[in-house]
């Protein structure tokens, strides 16, 4: 169980990986995420799942290389084991026909966006992506968005690819193009936080999917709790889809640096080892 | 389950039993003086995570036995969850067959090192001795027995290994690996199920693993109890949700005939007061998990973890007590106790609170926080606490704490533990739209066959009382294992 069957770099930094898992594989849906850990010393991270083929019995893990855990999770290679794979966790994301979708995807997280995308699609909406990055070697997934979008514009920080300009960009060049009836963002929470900003302006109904810190994922401990319309909810359980007009991402930007330190220097540690 | 009193008068009147009560008369044994635990200094002990009481000897575990005058009627068994025979297992620590000691705790008890350790027995077993009800004097140290009987045996290396019926090729599940899982589990084995325990974690044990510390209760010992029910033939498999990586439904199309849910009351509750969700404000589950299940005080492990010097800890259980010493052992130069009521109302061991005292820990009682403030950070710095006072009791018994008007004052802080109590896990109830609970979240059941509103779902333990005892989760498990056990009879076997 567990072992790696497939992987693939889509960038220095980011990196697809296969795994089985048949028991998830088959229970899971667009939304859910998994808690890994890599080997006996090592945490507990949640990894949205981004695709999953039940057949062969496998999840698909997109991870960017942030700290170590994720470096640790890189460096396996086709035939390891990770120690601990569980899930699916989360409340599955809520797919309608709602009409017309603008996802939006930043960064890594455009890999949990892309089961939401192909639900959307399948579920009979018109749904338009907008991917951005810092740089065109950063865009992740083009081609599968495209596979379940009817449109995809692609935004880059430094204009090497698509348009020259920040995610708010493009989704407001769609706005005010069409109308949209519900937007979907993820990626780093201050995108996300002008993300929601953006669509609140236009009063569209829109979902954030948050990647707090978390140790267990059953709801056992509030290390990701946030606050939403003033209540704390844990993300957990209760998300990690949330109304994003409702997310207090100010709260959310600062507990996510709550370990910050400790993490660098791990992080520092963990290089230096690796290098020698 | 009702005390069978005919098996324990002729258990009691046993050849051995009959000598040994006439070798020293009552008179004789009401003089000696009960014995005090071996425990590491405190100032020793707060440096590591050793634990704190080292047990008793053997001369020390036969004097201690020599106390139990071996009562006709004997009271302390009513006051055990799981009724373990106490006199005969202390009559056999007396004449130094520490074994067979350690065979009479198992024969109603999965996991006597650890109960040994963890239970409230002077709320318990020992608050019905005849020593504490009728002559006001301390009671045999039943709990310190029970502990040295079972280290005994584990240390010796001649672990027994219950009995298992012929196997009736029956699978059933355990939704849950602690104390009730564990106790549910070793029964059905016992009666010759094919039982498959699940776990969320990555880890057996439920709250003994990721909640209580190593210097109260070494994971090596729930470990080697584990170990005891793999070689019944109980399965186990971590990493492993129902209702989320496969439903009940799944399970019941695998060929599970049963399931019991002992999945605890592991959701913390907060209190909800400003500032709360500053970063340095965890919970005490969140606190303890990362110290106890991923090691996160020890530098080779990659979790992390925010080593406070000044640390507050909120509540007055158990839980809040373990807290607060794992702070005083992480290096913290004040670690506090906060609790709204006075200190006789703690709900917490009254050992717990003793050793907390002993390392230097400070108890805030009647006092309470009402808002957090932090550093442009985010870190919590400082904590507004008003003061209390008791009023009339309440629904639980205990006198009600009434804040005290502008008596509000500031503590500063860098690290705030919140252990206010725990809520059911909500996963098993949410994965089932049709079984009923309460409007808190337990899980209801028949409270003879601890059968649930679908028949083929049992509970008990955290999940069914909301937060309670270790021995209280045991003997639910217990007690499901008979029900579960019946239910089957009937109706699966029965069919052909
Ligand atoms: C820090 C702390 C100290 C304590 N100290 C004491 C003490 O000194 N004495 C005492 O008597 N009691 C003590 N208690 C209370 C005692 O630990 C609990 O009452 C007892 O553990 C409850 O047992 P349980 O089996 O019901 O649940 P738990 O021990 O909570 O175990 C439940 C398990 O089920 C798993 N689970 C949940 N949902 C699922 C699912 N859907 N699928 C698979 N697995 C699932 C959980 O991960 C968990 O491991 C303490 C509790 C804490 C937190
Ligand atoms: S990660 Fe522990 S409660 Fe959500």
């Amino acid at each position: 169980m567990n072992k790696i069957v497939e992987k693939e770099y889509f960038s220095d930094n980011v990196v697809k990986i296969v795994v089985e898992a048949p028991r998830i594989a088959k229970s899971r849906k667009a939304g859910h995420f998994v808690i890994i850990r890599v080997e006996e010393k090592g945490e507990r991270i949640p990894l949205t799942i981004a695709t999953s083929d039940e057949d062969r019995g496998t999840i698909t893990l997109v991870v960017q290389t942030v700290g170590v855990t994720s470096s640790k999770l890189a460096a396996l290679e086709v035939g390891d084991v990770i120690l601990d794979v569980v899930g699916p966790l989360g409340q599955a994301t809520h797919i309608e026909n709602e009409g017309t979708i603008l996802a939006c995807g930043g960064g890594v997280g455009v890999a949990p966006l892309l089961p939401i995308v192909e639900a959307f699609k399948k579920a009979g909406n018109r749904v338009i992506t907008v991917l951005a990055a810092r740089s065109k070697d950063l865009i992740i997934l083009e081609d599968q968005m495209k596979q379940y979008s009817d449109e995809v514009v692609i935004m880059t920080d430094d204009g090497s690819y698509g348009k020259k300009g920040l995610v708010t960009e493009g989704m407001e060049m769609v706005i005010n193009r069409e109308k949209v009836d519900l937007s979907v963002v993820i990626g780093p929470a201050i995108m996300m936080k002008f993300a929601a900003l953006t669509t609140k302006k236009y009063d569209i109904p829109t979902m954030a999917s948050l990647n707090t810190i978390m140790v267990d994922g059953t709801g056992m401990c509030g290390a990701c709790r946030v606050t939403v319309g003033g209540k704390t909810r844990f993300v957990c359980i209760d998300g990690p889809e949330f109304d994003a007009h409702q997310v207090d991402f100010d709260e959310m930007l600062l507990r996510l640096n709550g370990y910050k330190e400790q993490e660098k220097k791990a992080y520092e540690e963990y290089l230096a080892t690796v290098k020698k | 389950m009702s005390v069978a009193k005919e098996y324990l008068k002729e258990e009691r009147s046993q050849e051995w039993r009959n000598e040994l009560r006439k070798s020293l008369k009552s008179k004789e044994r009401l003089e000696f003086k009960r014995i005090k635990m071996n425990e590491v200094a405190p100032l020793e002990r707060i440096r590591s995570y050793i634990e704190v009481n080292s047990g008793l000897t053997e001369i020390e575990a036969m004097a201690e036995a020599r106390r139990c005058i071996d009562c006709p009627d004997p009271t302390c068994i009513t006051g055990c969850p799981v009724e373990i025979n106490i006199p005969k297992f202390i009559k056999k620590i007396e004449v130094g067959d520490f074994l067979d000691a350690a065979k009479v705790l198992k024969e109603t008890s999965t996991l006597p090192a650890v109960c040994g350790r963890v239970c409230p027995q002077e709320k318990q077993c020992e608050d019905r001795c005849f020593y504490q009800q009728k002559l006001g004097r301390e009671a045999v140290a039943i709990g310190y027995l029970e502990r040295f009987a079972a280290d005994y045996e584990r240390e010796s290396g001649h672990i027994s290994v219950p009995d298992v019926e012929e196997r009736k090729g029956i699978k059933v599940a355990s939704i849950g690996s602690g104390p009730a899982g564990l106790a549910f589990a070793g029964d059905m084995a016992k009666m010759g199920y094919d039982v498959t325990v699940f776990e969320a974690l990555h880890e057996i044990g439920g709250v003994l693993k990721y909640g209580i510390p190593e210097f109260r209760l070494p994971n090596e010992i729930v470990d080697i109890e584990v170990d005891g029910l793999r070689k019944m033939g109980v399965k186990f498999e971590t990493d492993f949700i129902v209702g989320k990586t496969a439903t009940i439904d799944d399970l019941r199309a695998d060929g599970f005939k049963a399931f019991f849910v002992g999945s605890g009351a592991g959701l913390p509750r907060f209190m909800n007061i400003p500032g709360e969700n500053y970063i340095g404000i965890l919970s005490s589950n969140e606190y303890l998990t990362r110290v106890n299940l991923m090691h996160a005080a020890q530098h080779e492990y990659d979790t992390p973890l925010l080593e406070g010097k000044v640390v507050a800890v909120i509540g007055g259980g158990n839980t809040a007590m373990d807290s607060v010493r794992t702070a005083k052992r992480l290096g913290a130069d004040r670690a506090m106790i906060i609790y709204r009521r006075s200190i006789e109302e703690m709900p917490a061991r009254v050992e717990e609170i003793k050793h907390a005292k002993e390392e230097g820990i400070e108890f805030l009682n009647l006092n309470t926080p009402v808002e957090y403030f932090a550093d442009e950070k985010g870190r919590v710095n400082r904590m507004k606490v008003q003061k209390m006072r008791l009023g009339e009791p309440d629904a639980s018994g205990r006198r009600r704490p009434i804040p005290i008007e502008g008596s509000e004052y500031f503590i500063d802080v860098d690290t705030v533990v919140v252990s206010v109590g725990v809520s059911p896990n909500p996963l098993i109830p949410a994965a089932l739209p049709e079984l009923e609970v309460t409007r808190w979240g337990t899980i209801v059941v028949n409270e003879d066959t601890m059968q649930t509103s679908i028949p083929d779902l049992f509970a008990g333990g955290d999940i069914v009382r909301g937060g309670a005892t270790v021995i209280l989760a045991m003997g639910d498990g217990r007690q499901a294992a008979a029900g579960m056990n019946k239910y089957i009879q009937e109706t699966v076997m029965n069919k052909v």
